[in-house]
């Protein structure tokens, strides 16, 4: 017995005891579930002290040359007061650490989802049309222009569906179904995908512990 | 006049956000604002992990349903938290060991599962009710087959459609989604930093 | 025969989850192998896009998952750090989610000790930050306040392939193996467009229909999507390299077509059933 082989036999019997939730809902698996639960709570909490907190405040708070940094006092005392949302009297400093996540987000985000997911997927799809290579290429690029224009007429819900809206709309949603069946086809490839990465585990690395090798 | 302060932070946070996009006597407040957000941002972490005690630490003095388990919680984070501080994080550590041989596949297994549930849903609720539906299952199908070698053993054709579909009337559909939600985003994005959006403070007193 | 058509409807749930648990066990129990065909798409076009790299470039790979999707991401990890490092590109790492870290250091230890190469000079680990874009915007201009030290504490500064990289645009090539948010849209929005960097990635399957626009407007110069994405790259990485280690992609594919298969029998029996149980009702009325 060597800390691999308990390292492979750990794995197994907590996924086995996981895997028994498809039977039914058990100890075993309400085991696996708490601990899983705890120990990922645990990880975070170690990466972010080790990895952002030492060497991203504390030591520009108080660097390894001497000295204090006084302004790095700002953040630490933003983050402590997001910690007083689970005092009640004090909750209400939290907020000015959220306004300062939210603002910044937003501000960030809002020019960067302009420009990348709006302004040049419209640039992407106008330049579709013009892009020559065969009859199949300038069918596709015509359904990739109507495909957009009415996939957006049909979110869009401040005129009524109907007359001409009605019909662009219709063929939005028809392009949107056949987009969610490929998400669905890609979903269902995924989900299998994590099951076969566990079952190769499970055969190839716990059973041949047992002498058995396939 | 609680809120005002609050107001005050996501306004100019958000407006040296936008304005470091364009004029660059601001890039560096912006940066600093950058900064702190890491810090801000990693106190959330530690709020969530506050909580998550205080939940199993009352479900222990309560004896709350399944109160048995919550020890296990307590355990797994604290042993986490103790082999991390003292014997460091690196490879071959036990707090590495225990992420590896522990949470590793506990992790995959728990994912995993829902390979069983998307089976189940598909036999129950993937219906042809209509010719749109049947549309999206023909869809699902040919991706299906199109992704996996088999596909390709059935016709070179399949894996050639499969692809088509995903680079044709996919990119529409997840184009025009994304346009819209951009917009969304950013119509969003300025109701919160001019004050009109306020229900992340959690409400309007 | 209708009766029975019409209670497969009703089947225990069990039944299905042994069905599809076999779909999977048997044809990894029996070793099946099915053959990958490599056409064009953007699994060819990260593969491409990669090889024309000049050697001694340097790419940033970004560990952006944790173990629920390491069966689709880690192959990916693994392939992607087999080629960099073949090709002499070095590889300067992070991750935008806590546990890409472990996983991150596990596919790049395994690949560097088998090609030789040596951490801080070939490759380094700079670990994790909270922040996902806000972090990357800050990194566009300057790296090392981000990242004073590696994931384990030691001083950026004092490692030689850091030497000439302070800001994004530094790097030649920026790859996100992403399991979502933060992930490649991050990458594509605060890097790519902002600071003009070549953006590839590999995704889990589930969100890889997502970002077909990134690919048709160059955003994203190639994708891996799921686990076919990671047998596509495992199979091009291994062309022309003798006893290339095998990768668990690839053997997986074969269960992955069975699984398939055995899913589209679910829905087409499943239809069968609603059929019958619909046309039924429309007699009775």
């Amino acid at each position: 017995m060597n800390w691999t082989v308990i390292g492979i036999w750990l794995g197994a019997l907590l996924s086995l005891s996981l895997y028994s939730f498809l039977y039914k809902d058990n100890p075993f698996y309400k085991f696996a579930e708490h601990l899983f639960v705890g120990m990922s709570a645990g990880y975070w909490v170690i990466y972010n002290i080790k990895n952002v907190l030492i060497p991203n405040w504390w030591n520009n708070l108080v660097p390894a040359e001497g000295g204090m940094q006084p302004i790095w006092l700002i953040p630490g005392a933003l983050a402590f007061f997001m910690l007083l949302r689970i005092v009640p009297k004090l909750s209400s400093l939290s907020r000015m650490s959220l306004s300062l996540i939210v603002g910044t987000g937003a501000g960030l985000s809002m020019t960067a989802m302009l420009q990348t997911n709006a302004l040049a997927q419209v640039n992407g799809t106008i330049i579709a049309l013009g892009q020559g290579g065969g009859l199949l290429s300038w069918i596709s690029n015509i359904i990739i222009v109507t495909g957009v224009v009415c996939g957006l007429v049909y979110f869009f819900f401040s005129k009524a569906h109907t007359g001409v809206v009605g019909g662009a709309a219709n063929v939005g949603i028809t392009v949107l179904m056949v987009a969610f069946g490929a998400s669905f086809g890609y979903t269902v490839m995924a989900r299998i995908s994590l099951l076969i990465g566990q079952t190769q585990f499970l055969l190839f690395e716990w059973l041949p512990t047992m002498g058995i090798n396939l | 006049m609680r809120l005002v302060i609050p107001l005050a932070i996501t306004f100019v946070a958000g407006m040296i956000m936008i304005l470091q996009f364009f004029v660059p006597a601001t890039q560096s407040v912006g940066e600093s604002l950058q900064e702190w957000y890491m810090i801000v941002a990693s106190a959330a972490i530690f709020l969530g992990a506050i909580n998550l005690l205080n939940v199993h630490v009352h479900k222990i003095r309560f004896k709350a349903p399944n109160w048995k388990y919550s020890p296990v919680t307590i355990a797994g984070f604290s042993v986490m938290i103790i082999t991390g501080i003292f014997f460091g994080i690196e490879p071959g550590k036990p707090f590495d060991y225990m992420f590896t041989q522990m949470m590793v596949p506990m992790g995959a297994t728990m994912f995993s599962l829902l390979a069983f549930f998307v089976a189940s849903a598909a036999f129950r609720a993937f219906r042809a009710s209509n010719w749109r539906a049947t549309l999206l299952l023909l869809s699902a199908f040919i991706v299906m087959l199109g992704r996996v070698p088999i596909g390709g053993m059935i016709s070179p054709k399949i894996p050639l459609i499969s692809e088509w579909i995903m680079q044709v009337p996919n990119l529409a559909g997840q184009r025009a989604v994304m346009i819209g939600a951009a917009m969304g985003m950013v119509a969003t994005s300025l109701r919160m930093i001019f004050g009109i959006e306020r229900s992340y403070l959690g409400g309007a007193d | 025969m209708s009766t029975f058509v019409e209670k497969l409807g009703s089947i225990d749930r069990r039944i299905i989850f042994i069905v599809m648990a076999l779909a999977v066990i048997l044809p990894l129990a029996f070793r099946m192998s099915l053959p990958i065909k490599i056409g064009e798409g953007p699994s060819k076009d990260m593969y491409d896009a990669v090889e024309a790299l000049p050697n001694g470039s340097t790419v940033l790979l970004s560990f952006d998952y944790d173990p629920s999707t390491m069966p689709e991401l880690q192959p990916m990890a693994i392939a992607m750090a087999q080629q960099l490092m073949t090709k002499d590109i070095k590889i300067v790492s992070l991750a935008l989610w806590p546990m890409g870290v472990s996983l991150g250091n596990e596919a790049l230890i395994s690949v560097s000790d088998s090609l030789g190469k040596e951490e801080y000079l070939d490759w380094v680990n700079l670990g994790y930050k909270t922040g996902g874009g806000v972090l990357i915007v800050r990194m566009g201009s300057d790296i090392k306040s981000v990242f004073p030290v590696d994931y384990d504490g030691n001083s950026v500064d004092e490692m030689p392939i850091m030497d000439n990289i302070n800001k994004l645009s530094d790097f030649d090539m920026i790859i996100s193996l992403s399991a979502g948010d933060p992930g490649i849209p991050s990458w594509v929005m605060m890097a790519g467009d902002r600071y003009d960097i070549p953006i590839g990635g590999g995704c889990t399957a589930v969100s890889a229909p997502q970002f077909y626009p990134y690919l048709g407007t160059g955003q994203l110069v190639g994708l891996l999507g799921g686990l076919k994405g990671a047998a596509d790259y495992e199979t091009m990485v291994r062309v022309g390299v003798e006893d290339a280690p095998a990768g668990t992609a690839t053997p997986g594919m074969a269960a992955q077509s069975v699984a398939h298969l055995v899913i589209m029998l679910f829905i087409i029996l499943g239809n069968i059933s609603y059929l019958a149980g619909k046309k039924k009702k429309r007699g009775a009325k």
